[in-house]
């Protein structure tokens, strides 16, 4: 198999993360062992217990591991090393930890493990270290040490109940301002806002109205073409991302979700369709709803690749012709592995285009990008890690590349992300695409 | 509250056809009635950029460039959003407030509808705007917003210090605080959400986070003596004044009452409290253990619990009557003192409780068509939109409110009619 290149390889560096050292110069170790063991007793159970006491050291997980794989297989990069340099060691010395171990360990948590849970897969017991890792990010929010740029995306959560620091003026506003720009390609189009008993209440995440209104414009084209009965909320509640869960803020994560769902009650909606997005299922079919009480999404959420393959599965959305560029599918972690919609993903690409070529390991056994579980949102500092954690991702890739893949689809937005980030990285010359971008491209539209 | 008492409770069948309006505009949007029935209106495209509001089949006087938030006051008054030369303000009855803003929006009413308000943005900057009279101050960010029981005052979460992207800890030492009728608080939070204020408009209460861990709740700018790992919307009882909010103690939630505990039951979730009108009777929802889910009244959860949600609270005003809407897997429910009506729904909106205190309705819909719900029984009409029934003062009529054939019809019946 051909080798992906680097393209200018820089020498890490230390990190300067204010999110971390400020945090880290204000702990002792009473505070650490008093925090740590408040979040153990207080907030773990049986399923932490049977973790660590059935976990046998195998190492199978190791290598299901996209960091491990790509540093050389290094042991300290291994899921099971992960846990032994955090959770362990804290259970271990009942809590009394240095200020300088939980800088490692935050670092750990929070750039060096995506949660993206393949090796949950290969391990003997199904032991989800992601759910470990999630303990210690939970101690490192509570000793406020946590990276700076995702800290301050909770922040935002929390005032403004989006990631993007959006104001409430600015969401309606944008969403009228695509609409205006929509109807010189369809003169009828709306976004129809705060419309009550909608079939639909569409959600986003806020890097689309942010920096990429361009999908909202390509939602609406397909909602419009499609003839579906959707609407979207006007004021907070529209944003279905959550960082506060991958920081452990446990309350905010219950507070944006709550934001969400009610206000999909609000709007007496029968469904939530989210645009692509990866993490946000995770919160809320998983996470979020679960720390309120539900058990399942009080309102049904269906995932942009789910809902896509409802609408070319009943024929409503018309095909001018397929897309002719040669496509690889990336499988998001958390709507394929987590979420099951790897073989709808799968109906989707091959009734839009005209060549897919499969990536190896592929569906449930996807290599991740590397961006997800916060990592990406952790900022700059930790980039040329992230991007040097997936040289196996790159090599995916690559693979697919030399079979003929010009294009590569990624139904996430933290995929997106990433995926640019190595493909730069790596020279790997392809081009990215949601399936909106495809199926705007090639549906049939008013003349 | 509004007197319903001079509307026309006699008049069997009122009709506004409504198709013919496609054909003299470009688009209509969906229909809004008025409280009284007697007036059905939609937003209208007359042409590019020129939009209208219909109402009855005439037009407001002056087209607008851009209109939403289509509603109808509590007392009739129909009012919307309306922008013109990149302006927006408010309009009643087609007039526009005076004064105009860079954006408007988030709607509120008072209960009589005497009381409009809007969070309005002007030059990047941000307040509360009462009947067109915007706060004197202004602030740089504004995020929840209540309205007094009375419409008189307004109050908005705001933005009271400066932190750039990434001040992390600047952020962390609080840069918001609360607003009544412009005037900020001293205090400042990390975090403050949803308020209430009390009936005399002298106490505004906010949920508020003064750490990134420390919850609590916020009485004029003056925290509870205690915190707590989690809270919710706080309300304020109708005649002592006292504060109650949903607090999260040892993981288990509760509610508490000027930070002492009120109940002694711990729920897994507890949010949506509701006082009657002597404030003798407090419910909530509340979930008693994981994935189930019911109302708690004065602490007590009722027997019946369900699987996927309970919302719509209404509790009646001498407290004798309360009901929610239960949801078990895509079906919904109308459960009345504890009772689930035998019939399931597609959807279900928020139960309306008569002046008896013991007549219920709803507006339900099943396989995409419309009806009401009155005491467990259907009104046997399928109509292709509707609105929620109300009771006429003495209890004995109902106004139905509904579209149906292309037409919109105002209907009285005897409650018996539906209820037999």
């Amino acid at each position: 198999m051909a080798e992906p290149a680097t393209k200018n390889p820089v020498e890490e560096q230390k990190v300067v993360d204010e999110g971390i050292d400020v945090g880290i110069s204000r702990l002792t170790e009473d505070k650490i062992e008093k925090v740590i063991n408040q979040v153990l007793k207080g907030e773990t159970g049986a399923r932490l217990k049977t973790y660590v006491s059935t976990c046998i050291h195998c190492g199978l997980c190791s290598e299901a591991c996209h960091y491990y794989m790509s540093n050389d297989k290094d042991p300290k990069w291994s899921p099971v090393g992960k846990i032994k340099q955090t959770i362990w060691e804290m259970i271990r010395k009942k809590g009394r930890v240095s200020p300088e171990f939980i800088r490692r360990a935050v670092e750990i948590a929070h750039t060096e493990c995506n949660q993206c849970r393949r090796c949950m897969q290969f391990c003997p017991f199904g032991i989800d270290i992601a759910y470990l890792i999630g303990m210690v990010r939970r101690i490192c929010h509570k000793l406020g040490v946590t990276p700076r740029y995702i800290q301050d995306t909770v922040h935002s959560h929390s005032v403004t109940m989006n990631q993007m620091w959006v104001k409430g003026d600015e969401w309606p506003d944008t969403l009228q301002w695509q609409e205006e720009e929509a109807r010189g390609e369809f003169p009828k189009l709306r976004i129809p806002l705060e419309k009550e008993g909608a079939d639909i209440m569409y959600s986003v995440i806020a890097p689309e109205p942010k920096f990429q209104a361009q999908l909202i414009y390509q939602a609406a084209a397909i909602m419009e073409v499609a003839g579906v009965n959707w609407t979207m909320p006007a004021d907070k509640g529209w944003d279905n991302s959550d960082m506060a869960m991958f920081t452990g803020d446990n309350e905010i994560m219950g507070r944006i979700k709550r934001t969400h769902f009610e206000t999909a009650s609000r709007l007496r909606v029968k469904r939530i369709v989210m645009g692509e997005c990866g993490h946000a299922f995770r919160s809320v079919y998983d996470t979020g709803n679960r720390w309120l009480g539900w058990s399942q999404p009080p309102i049904p959420i269906v995932h942009a690749i789910d809902f896509y393959y409802e609408l070319l599965k009943g024929n409503r959305i018309p095909i001018k012709e397929k897309f002719k560029e040669p496509v690889t599918l990336h499988d998001p972690c958390n709507v394929v592995r987590g979420g099951g919609l790897g073989e709808k993903l799968r109906y989707v690409a091959h009734a839009l285009c005209e060549t897919v070529i499969e990536m190896y390991p592929n569906r449930e056994y996807n290599y991740c990008c590397c961006a997800g579980g916060g990592v990406i949102n952790c900022g700059p500092p930790y980039k040329l890690k992230r991007v040097k954690g997936n040289r196996v991702k790159a090599e995916q890739l690559m693979d697919a590349r030399t079979r003929g893949a010009k294009v590569i689809i990624a139904p996430c937005h933290n995929c997106h992300s990433g995926l640019k980030d190595i493909k730069d990285y790596y020279d790997l010359h392809m081009d990215i695409k949601f399936f909106g971008d495809i199926i705007y491209k090639i549906m049939e539209k008013p003349e | 509250m509004i007197d319903r008492s001079n509307w026309d409770w006699e008049t069997k069948e009122k009709a506004v056809p409504i198709d013919p309006w496609k054909e003299n505009f470009s688009w209509v949007e969906e229909p809004y009635a008025s409280p009284d029935g007697e007036q059905v209106a939609a937003i209208v495209n007359i042409d590019e950029g020129e939009f209208n509001v219909c109402v009855n089949g005439e037009t407001w006087e002056n087209p607008f460039e851009k209109i939403w938030y289509l509603r109808y006051a509590p007392d009739g008054r129909l009012t919307a959003l309306v922008s013109d030369t990149a302006e927006w303000t408010v309009a009643v009855n087609g007039v526009p407030w005076e004064k105009k803003f860079g954006y408007v929006w988030n709607t509120l009413f008072s209960p009589d509808g005497k009381n409009i308000a809007v969070a309005a943005q002007a030059d990047g900057e941000y307040c509360m705007a009462l009947n067109g009279n915007p706060w004197e101050t202004t602030f740089q960010n504004m995020t929840y917003f209540a309205m007094s029981p009375d419409g008189s005052k307004t109050a908005a979460v705001v933005q009271v210090e400066d932190f750039g992207e990434g001040e992390i800890h600047k952020f962390q030492k609080g840069c918001f605080t609360a607003a009544l009728d412009g005037q900020a608080w001293d205090t400042r939070f990390v975090n403050l959400w949803n308020m209430a204020i009390s009936p005399d408009g002298t106490k505004l209460a906010a949920e508020v986070r003064t750490s990134l861990y420390d919850y609590s709740i916020a009485v004029n700018g003056q925290v509870w003596d205690k915190t707590f790992q989690c809270v919710w919307q706080p309300v304020i009882h109708p005649v002592t004044g006292s504060v109650i909010a949903p607090v999260r103690t040892g993981g288990k939630w509760t509610l508490s009452q000027d930070g002492e505990f009120l109940w002694d039951q711990r729920f897994l979730q507890v949010w949506h409290q509701t006082f009657n009108a002597d404030g003798k009777t407090l419910a909530a929802i509340v979930s008693p253990k994981y994935g189930r889910w019911t109302v708690a009244v004065n602490g007590q959860p009722w027997v019946v619990t369900f699987g996927t949600m309970v919302s719509d609270l209404v509790v009646s005003s001498d407290g004798s009557t309360i009901a929610a809407l239960a949801k078990e897997g895509d079906q919904w429910k109308i459960v009345v003192n504890g009772s689930p009506w035998k019939d399931t729904f597609d959807m279900a909106w928020k139960p309306v409780i008569g002046p008896d205190n013991k007549q219920v309705g709803a507006k339900v819909e099943k396989r995409g068509k419309y009806t009401v719900v009155v005491n467990d029984r259907i009104w046997p009409k399928e109509c292709d939109a509707a609105w929620d029934p109300v009771f006429s003062p003495d209890g004995e009529k109902i106004l139905l409110r509904t579209v149906e054939n292309g037409r919109y019809l105002r209907r009285i019946l005897p409650v018996t009619e539906i209820t037999g």
